[in-house]
């Protein structure tokens, strides 16, 4: 497995030196700092000398490389340095050089836990905390052996992301679904790929060790649920709970929503998704990204953008580009951000809108047209023009996508909806559960 | 010590140098005295001095004395603190270590369990010979600790054992009491011993690792209690489990598949590696295509993961569309590039893309593929002008459309397209003789643009195969030959033999231009394939041109473009190893990593015979496989401009062949001859000539030498 964990900053100082085995040798910085760091022929994240591989993610202004000899299992390594960033993030805000600087000692102290023998261990940032802290202040309480029996039964045991004794006067639970949709449209205005990636972030606030049931109108819950007598359950836990949602509010209410794919946090009971579909499972603590899904079918796009992009001659470059949102007028979206290129050789734009402000980025060869509160069923349309400045070496223009940006409240592109959160404790306290929806543009792309 | 502070303030200079850093460090450490209860002052001190360890050479290494005397105070921050100095510096200074090992070994009997571990884990990590031998006794007592937390830790101290002196553990009980448990209750200690024992088994061939069906059943039963990475392990081990019966390996397969909704891309891949090992012990094909179904949602679900993890699932998708081509029955369009991935990612979707065009898809492939090509990085551009190019190959009905959209992109005139579509149209007029000639014309007009010596060789490829229908071809080549000295060996080769095709066909155009070439050739070169290709050339023609013409304009073998296959031996090894480092390189495990240990899939009654296996070829194409790794190979792009023409080499051994069978001779020395020119060509031996040639675009350049060049029958002939 891994032989070691090194950390650069950009200008290819040796910031973090851990190794895990013999192999790993301090000359080893010295080559990766000048095969991948220094070398701007870069083209792959893995990078196979003899038989040392380094693989790398780049992260803020640091590398974080991981060394192995032999055939390692690629998989891992990446999960494990995208853990490694995570952790950073929880303990210090941000991690980038200025924090690796300012915690030396925590990072190696953290290194040396959740990797044995380059071996990733408990890298549940809940257990760690327990007893790897920043400034050192509960360290007394590790110096007393039962504390720490119970530190080292977290950290090995089944449920190994909660502690058991949390507490909360008042119990909550917060759901958040939050769905990035792709859109592919080509010139011509055919759709050539819209799907769906979807994340359900929960915020747990829940004393105890509460066994959570989550229900969503996936198809195939539903078909299960209608040949079997608990077809009723979901609307009964509703009216239990104070739900934040009204299940008229969204598109899809009535309908059920195919799931192509799941992925889930740890916690989730995996056996019984897969034998009848219910999701359950004893939550961490506090925030945790419950499940990852994918969905391909009935796409419902909240804009439809129509560019008409005519080039005239090789000094001028006019846009007409309409933007028509696609939801219920109730409904808006904020932070409506459409990018529209503009050829490398452009001197000057002049734009108008007949809603937000245009304005034109060289640096990004983009004209950003923002739009802040974009009601449902509106449409607006931006002109523009573009003139060119000559080129001796005249080349044909790339015409990169237009794409956009936007996040739109209590809408889901995929249609899918939370039917209920059942929460059993032994204690029998009853909780409250909200659930919030959003969609945003993953890489929503126009071609023209 | 009491100087210290007094030269800081004397020099600047002072404070910089190692030494004036590495006392006042020191001065610093040993301040504070009996008044800080909390030893504040010393925390402080060692935070610097683990900061510098990295940061400022060896230069903290004089302060290792000082460290061990701070090991034994009563605060765990300081121990591990310490402890991190030992394991950094102690092979550098043993002597110095060996001070720190009472404290260790009185450490592992510690009340915490934590100190116990971490005194555990540290001492084993030291490579100094007192260490590992102080080890051994302290660790078969932890092995059997009350804590699992420490039995983990133990689990792992085996395997680093190990690693310090192999024979020393062999010999010892250690690897038995290893074993012993896996028995232990706790889920993450069985993990960790399976790590350990496949860490083991990984480093040496007299070890082996056998798991039955019982221990299997009972590890996969405690997958969900194990942390992600424990199930990982877990997974791993199992590939050391050999089915004895089809019933079971479906089982096993069936309570595995959950774990392909985990949201840990490892776990997920390391899954669909077992299930995939599993199914060549599962009998009824029913059985197999329903699992066969469930790998799918989950490689694609991984593309919506960082950059790094989409790569592994793109590149493991490759290997698996060839193992089990049902599995990705999905819709193309999951593959399309976005506009903002990495060149690695894009690079590897448009293989995918290409190998899963069909006659019902490749209008929107085409569509995609155009766009492509009009993007800014210029490697991607041309493996998508060549990925167009091989459609045009591979699927015959759609050739006319590839054509034209090759010529669409022709017309804007961006050289490196143009010289990207100049070879691949190159390769359809080789694949469809006689349909789509009449765009010569078009691709022609083009001729100014090309200047890299690949592109300059197709069209002269080009002029010479169809010099008769090329009004000026004798212009176009003499254009050429002016710089003939100055041309690579590629475009003098293609040079040559496009000057005897003029010449065999328009005789009076070409009369002028081949002695002089054959002269140049025989002359005035110092390469040997040129020199006796020119010499094959002047004696055929001088001794019988009709023959010549036989030769020279022979049918040409077929070419098709199923290069990305691996051959079977390579597929069935990588795909039990899914997930790993040689997925990205799709190349035989030994081929990279050296000491990796090899991995067959082991027979058993179970063991299903597949397809290839049965109708084991009697050669193979060895053609490296699609692994353009854009890292190792920096120049990529260069490589990507020198692929051979493969084809035409073979075309030529073909020609030879053809002609040596026609014409009576065929000694033994011939025969002889001809096997190694075979072998030049990278098709590793065997009697019958191949029937079947491939467009590769991703041959390595290593073989240059041999490939190079148009069609020519120079090797053989030499005496």
């Amino acid at each position: 497995m891994l032989s070691g964990i090194l950390v650069f900053n950009q200008k290819g100082e040796n910031l973090i030196f851990r190794a895990f085995r013999n192999d790993c040798r301090p000359r080893l910085a010295d080559i990766f700092r000048i095969q991948v760091i220094s070398n701007p022929q870069v083209r792959s994240p893995i990078l196979t000398l003899g038989s040392t591989t380094f693989s790398h993610v780049k992260h803020e202004n640091i590398y974080l490389v991981a060394v192995t000899k032999s055939n390692a299992n690629a998989a891992l390594v990446f999960e494990f340095l995208y853990r490694f960033i995570l952790l950073g993030k929880s303990y210090f805000g941000k991690f980038d050089e200025e924090a690796v600087k300012n915690n030396f000692v925590l990072i190696y102290e953290l290194l040396d836990e959740i990797l044995d023998f380059g071996y990733p261990q408990n890298t549940e940032t809940d257990t760690l905390k327990m007893y790897i802290t920043t400034e050192g202040v509960k360290s007394a309480i590790v110096n007393n052996p039962t504390d720490s029996s119970r530190i080292t039964m977290q950290a090995t045991g089944a449920l190994s992301w909660r502690r058991a004794d949390v507490k909360y006067r008042k119990n909550e639970a917060f759901v958040d679904v939050i769905e990035d949709v792709n859109l592919l449209m080509s010139a011509t205005g055919t759709v050539l790929r819209a799907d769906v990636n979807g994340q359900i972030v929960m915020r747990a606030y829940l004393t105890g060790t509460p066994e959570c049931k989550f229900g969503l109108n996936d198809r195939l819950l539903l078909d299960n649920d209608s040949a079997g007598p608990g077809s009723g359950s979901g609307s009964g836990s509703l009216g239990g709970n104070k739900m934040g949602l009204g299940s008229s509010k969204t598109r899809a209410a009535a309908g059920s929503v195919t799931l192509e794919d799941c992925q889930f946090h740890q916690c989730v009971k995996l056996g019984r998704f897969d034998a009848d579909r219910i999701i359950s499972f004893v939550p961490p603590d506090g925030e945790f990204e419950l499940m990852r899904y994918r969905a391909t079918e009935n796409v419902n796009l909240p804009f439809k953008v129509h560019p008409i992009v005519r080039e005239i001659g090789t000094t001028k470059v006019e846009y007409s580009v309409a933007i028509k949102a696609n939801y219920s007028s109730k409904l808006f979206a904020t932070n409506v951000v459409i990018r529209i290129p503009t050829p490398l050789n452009t001197a000057k734009t002049t734009e108008r809108t007949s809603q937000g402000r245009a304005k034109y980025e060289p640096e990004h060869n983009n004209i950003v047209w923002k739009i802040a509160r974009f009601s449902g069923g509106s449409e607006y349309v931006l002109t523009a023009e573009a003139t060119l400045t000559s080129m001796t070496n005249q080349k044909a223009w790339s015409r990169p996508p237009l794409s956009l940006n936007f996040s739109l409240l209590m809408f889901t592109s995929s249609g899918l909806l939370v039917r209920y959160l059942k929460v059993f404790e032994k204690s029998n306290y009853s909780s409250v559960k909200w659930v919030r929806y959003m969609t945003r543009a993953g890489s929503y792309e126009i071609r023209f | 010590m009491f100087i210290a502070p007094f030269m800081q303030t004397s020099s600047p200079l002072w404070v910089r140098s190692p030494q004036g850093k590495v006392a006042e460090l020191r001065q610093e450490l040993n301040s504070g005295g009996k008044k800080d209860k909390n030893y504040s002052a010393k925390k402080i001190a060692l935070k610097k001095i683990v900061a510098n360890m990295t940061m400022s050479n060896n230069d903290m290494i004089a302060l290792f004395p000082d460290i061990i005397d701070c090991m034994n105070l009563p605060s765990l921050e300081i121990k591990k603190m310490c402890f991190l100095f030992l394991v950094n510096y102690s092979r550098m200074k043993p002597e110095i270590a060996l001070k720190a090992l009472p404290i260790l070994v009185n450490d592992m009997e510690a009340t915490n369990p934590l100190v116990r571990a971490l005194a555990l884990r540290t001492i084993a990590y030291v490579h100094v010979r007192e260490f590992v031998e102080a080890t051994v006794q302290p660790l078969k007592r932890l092995m059997g600790d009350m804590d699992p937390y420490v039995r983990k830790t133990a689990a792992f101290c085996v395997a680093k054992l190990y690693e310090h002196d192999r024979k020393m553990v062999e010999t010892s009980d250690l690897i038995a009491r290893l074993n012993e448990m896996l028995k232990d209750e706790n889920p993450t200690v069985v993990s960790s011993v399976l790590a350990s024992l496949v860490d083991i088994w990984g480093r040496s061939e007299t070890i082996s690792l056998t798991i039955d069906y019982s221990s299997a059943s009972k590890l996969v039963s405690i997958l969900p209690d194990c942390s992600e990475w424990g199930q990982t392990y877990i997974l791993e081990a199992l590939m050391s489990y050999v089915p004895q019966d089809s019933a079971e390996a479906l089982l096993l397969a069936e309570r595995i598949a959950p774990r392909l909704s985990h949201s840990n891309s490892a776990v997920v891949l390391t899954s669909i590696r077992v299930i995939l090992y599993l199914m060549n012990y599962i009998a009824d094909e029913r059985h197999v295509t329903s699992l066969s179904k469930k790998l799918s949602p989950p490689l694609v679900t991984l593309l919506s993961k960082p950059p790094e993890v989409q790569y592994l699932a793109l590149r493991n998708a490759i290997l698996i569309l060839q193992k089990r081509p049902e599995v990705l029955r999905n819709d193309i369009r999951v593959f399309f590039c976005n506009y903002n991935d990495p060149i690695y990612v894009k690079v590897t979707k448009l293989e995918l893309i290409f190998m899963l065009t069909t006659k019902e898809n490749i209008s929107v492939v085409l569509a995609e593929l155009r766009e492509y090509a009009t993007e800014i990085d210029v490697h991607f551009v041309r493996k998508a002008v060549r990925a167009i190019g091989k459609l045009a190959i591979k699927i015959e009905s759609a050739a006319k459309q590839c054509i034209d959209t090759l010529l669409d992109l022709v017309n804007a005139k961006i050289p490196y397209i143009v010289q990207e579509a100049t070879v691949v149209i190159r390769n359809i007029f080789r694949k469809y003789p006689n349909q789509y000639e009449s765009i010569i014309g078009q691709v022609i007009q083009n001729i100014d643009e090309l200047d890299e010596p690949e592109a300059k060789a197709a069209i002269i490829w080009i002029i010479g195969q169809y010099a008769d229908r090329i009004e000026n071809s004798d212009g176009l080549l003499q254009d050429y030959l002016a710089t003939f000295h100055d041309e690579t060996i590629e475009v003098q080769l293609a040079l040559l033999t496009a000057t005897v095709k003029l010449f065999i066909q328009r005789p009076t155009k070409g009369q002028q231009l081949v002695p002089q070439v054959l002269k140049w050739c025989t002359e005035e070169t110092d390469d040997p394939d040129l020199r006796d290709r020119g010499y094959m050339y002047w004696r055929l023609l001088s001794t019988d041109p009709t023959s010549a013409r036989q030769v020279v304009m022979g049918q040409k073998p077929p070419i098709s473009a199923e290069s990305e296959k691996l051959d079977s031996r390579t597929l069935e090894e990588l795909c039990l190893n899914v997930g790993t480092l040689a997925t990205v390189y799709l190349k035989p495990v030994q081929q990279v990593f050296r000491s990796a240990r090899t991995r067959r899939l082991q027979y058993s009654p179970a063991l299903q015979k597949t397809q290839e296996d049965l109708t084991s070829p009697s050669w193979q194409i060895a053609a490296p496989v699609a692994a353009p790794n854009p890292v190792t190979s920096p120049n990529a792009a260069a490589n990507g401009s020198a692929t051979t023409p493969g084809g035409s080499t073979h075309d030529a051994v073909n020609a030879a062949d053809n002609y040596f069978s026609s014409v009576a001779a065929g000694t033994q020395q011939m025969a002889a001859l001809d096997l190694g020119g075979r072998e030049d060509g990278g098709l590793g031996g065997g009697g019958a000539p191949p029937l079947q040639y491939v467009v590769n675009q991703n041959q390595q350049q290593a073989y240059q030498p041999q490939l190079a060049g148009g069609a020519a029958t120079g090797e053989l002939l030499l005496l």
